[in-house]
């Protein structure tokens, strides 16, 4: 999955990788695509944005976490049977990275010429 | 659309997989959910009306909108370069004529409502720019990553609020010997459009709420506040997480305790008492988690842009802006060659109390080659911004690691 890649400064640039990337992605929630997709959507995307999703890593415990505190504290149902799928899901494409590093190399620099200093 | 009940009765009527046919993309399948509770779909309006086109977008339910950190190269940040952080739906009506504040709590000797026209013409108005930090600015460094906007450092703003004291209504009001904290309460809707629950409902120690630069504002750059940045009366509260400058302003309690509103609990907005391991779990108890007050000191280069190429032996201007919570800004530093060596900058002093420094510097490179120019600001009581990411804490708050930019000359 590109969103657990980091990929190395020195290597060429993004699309190389976005061509590697089989990885479907829902055009209207960004969200992976994926049979369960549509359970996701109906449970999590009525109160808060996809972007929520598609922006964190968590283990299963995690993300179950997650859910209980919005059960508890933000009017979120019980998810009944579809609990197993959705977890399911979420663990499969929004798991944690591997990538450890008290700080990474700059990436995505998109260099360009500098001519002469702006005037504030 | 189905209507509310129409819809319920679908739900209840319907199994899993014809709904799914029905409704595809759009499918509520809720046998779970309460017969009278129907989450409705229809979204807000558009928080990028108005914003530059280089805006970063972390969430649209709620709206979460962050700049690129080279935006940030004016003095006192414009409107449209300006964050937005919501915690829930912005108000669908606002009635500005009959708008109203109540003052009310344990701690007040009698509760109080003003009108808006009566803050504007009873008090005195003043004017400050003031630094607002959301607390998870910079959640993104973070490893193993926390929950919540995985933000860069563009979630920030100085910009030049107009208002009333909240001390002159608070003493206009009168306030008993107990008072504690305050808590605000805001117009906007909590995400599930439940009315008995408050989106976001922090505050402030009474001793922070009673400081001459915390305003109850209508202005934000010299006009009426737009509808996403709480629209017409908000608090600000400079130097501290900017959830506690809560929008849409509706009352006032003044608490004889710790307020104990929605995102004053378990993590939010708090850090572990003691500094904990990354990743290590702790109960998210009092006795364990305290809450953020003043935000630590930071410092960003807003020019040039990340990515510049320059010709060899050509010297390179550098500014940006620094900052340090309640506190001011003693030093700022950059360093060319990964933090062996570091050279002094020139610093103004803030235009007032809890706004930010500029700095600038001029900076040349021996040879050709890669660079990454770091900048350190140190606060007026020697603690000086880390290099690496530091304290790893749940909320994934705090990120105040120096600011790179990279270079390549030649």
């Amino acid at each position: 999955m590109l969103a657990a890649y980091t990929r190395p400064a020195t290597q060429p640039p993004d699309h190389t990788y976005m061509r590697m990337d089989t990885t479907k992605k829902d055009t209207e929630t960004g969200l992976v695509m994926d049979q369960s997709l549509y359970l996701v959507k109906a449970q999590c995307t009525q109160c808060h944005s996809s972007k929520l999703i598609v922006q964190n890593r968590f283990t299963r415990d995690g993300w179950k976490q997650k859910i209980r505190w919005m059960q508890a504290n933000h009017n979120l149902w019980d998810l009944g049977e579809t609990e197993k799928p959705v977890l399911d899901y979420l663990e499969k494409h929004y798991g944690p990275t591997t990538a450890h590093a008290r700080r990474a190399p700059l990436k995505d620099i998109k260099w360009y010429k500098l001519e002469s200093v702006q005037p504030q | 659309m189905h209507s509310g009940s129409d819809r319920r009765d679908f739900l209840k009527k319907s199994s899993l997989i014809a709904l799914a046919a029905a409704w595809g993309s759009h499918i509520v399948y809720a046998d779970h959910m309460p017969a009278d509770y129907t989450p409705l779909l229809f979204d807000e309006a558009d928080a990028l009306r108005g914003k530059h086109a280089g805006m970063i977008v972390q969430g649209d339910k709620p709206w979460n909108v962050e700049a690129p950190v080279h935006l940030f190269d004016d003095k006192v940040t414009p409107l449209e370069k300006m964050f937005i952080r919501n915690n829930g739906l912005v108000p669908e009506k606002v009635d500005v004529a009959n708008w109203k504040i109540t003052i009310d709590g344990e701690s007040v000797k009698e509760p109080k409502t003003y009108s808006l026209e009566e803050l504007k013409s009873k008090f005195r108005q003043h004017t400050y720019q003031l630094v607002l930090e959301c607390g998870g600015n910079g959640r993104s460094g973070y490893q193993p990553q926390t929950s919540g906007n995985q933000w860069g450092q563009g979630a920030v703003h100085c910009a030049q609020w107009t208002g009333v004291r909240l001390k002159d209504i608070l003493n206009d009001v009168g306030i008993k010997n107990d008072a504690v904290y305050i808590g605000y309460h805001g117009a906007d809707l909590h995400l599930s459009r439940d009315p008995k629950k408050e989106a976001i409902s922090r505050g402030v120690p009474i001793a922070k709420a009673m400081e001459d630069e915390t305003l109850l504002a209508w202005q934000l750059n010299g006009k009426d506040l737009p509808e996403f940045h709480g629209y017409p009366l908000r608090l600000v509260i400079g130097g501290w997480p900017a959830s506690v400058s809560g929008k849409w302003i509706k009352g006032i309690s003044v608490r004889n305790k710790v307020h104990d509103g929605a995102k004053m609990e378990g993590h939010s907005y708090r850090i572990p008492k003691n500094p904990i391991a990354p990743g290590e779990d702790i109960p998210q108890t009092e006795e364990y988690f305290r809450i953020i007050e003043s935000m630590p000191v930071k410092s960003l280069i807003t020019y040039p842009k990340t990515g510049a190429i320059i010709s060899s032996g050509a010297e390179l201007a550098l500014r940006g802006h620094a900052w340090a919570g309640d506190r001011a800004v003693k030093k700022v530093e950059v360093s060319t060659d990964f933090g062996t060596t570091w050279k002094p900058c020139r610093l103004e002093a803030p235009t007032n109390r809890l706004a930010w420094q500029h700095w600038n510097a001029k900076v040349n490179f021996p040879v050709k080659g890669y660079y990454e120019v770091w900048v350190r600001a140190t606060d007026d009581h020697g603690n000086a911004q880390p290099m690496v990411i530091p304290s790893w804490n749940p909320g994934g708050y705090l990120n105040n690691a120096c600011e790179r930019i990279a270079v390549k000359v030649g």
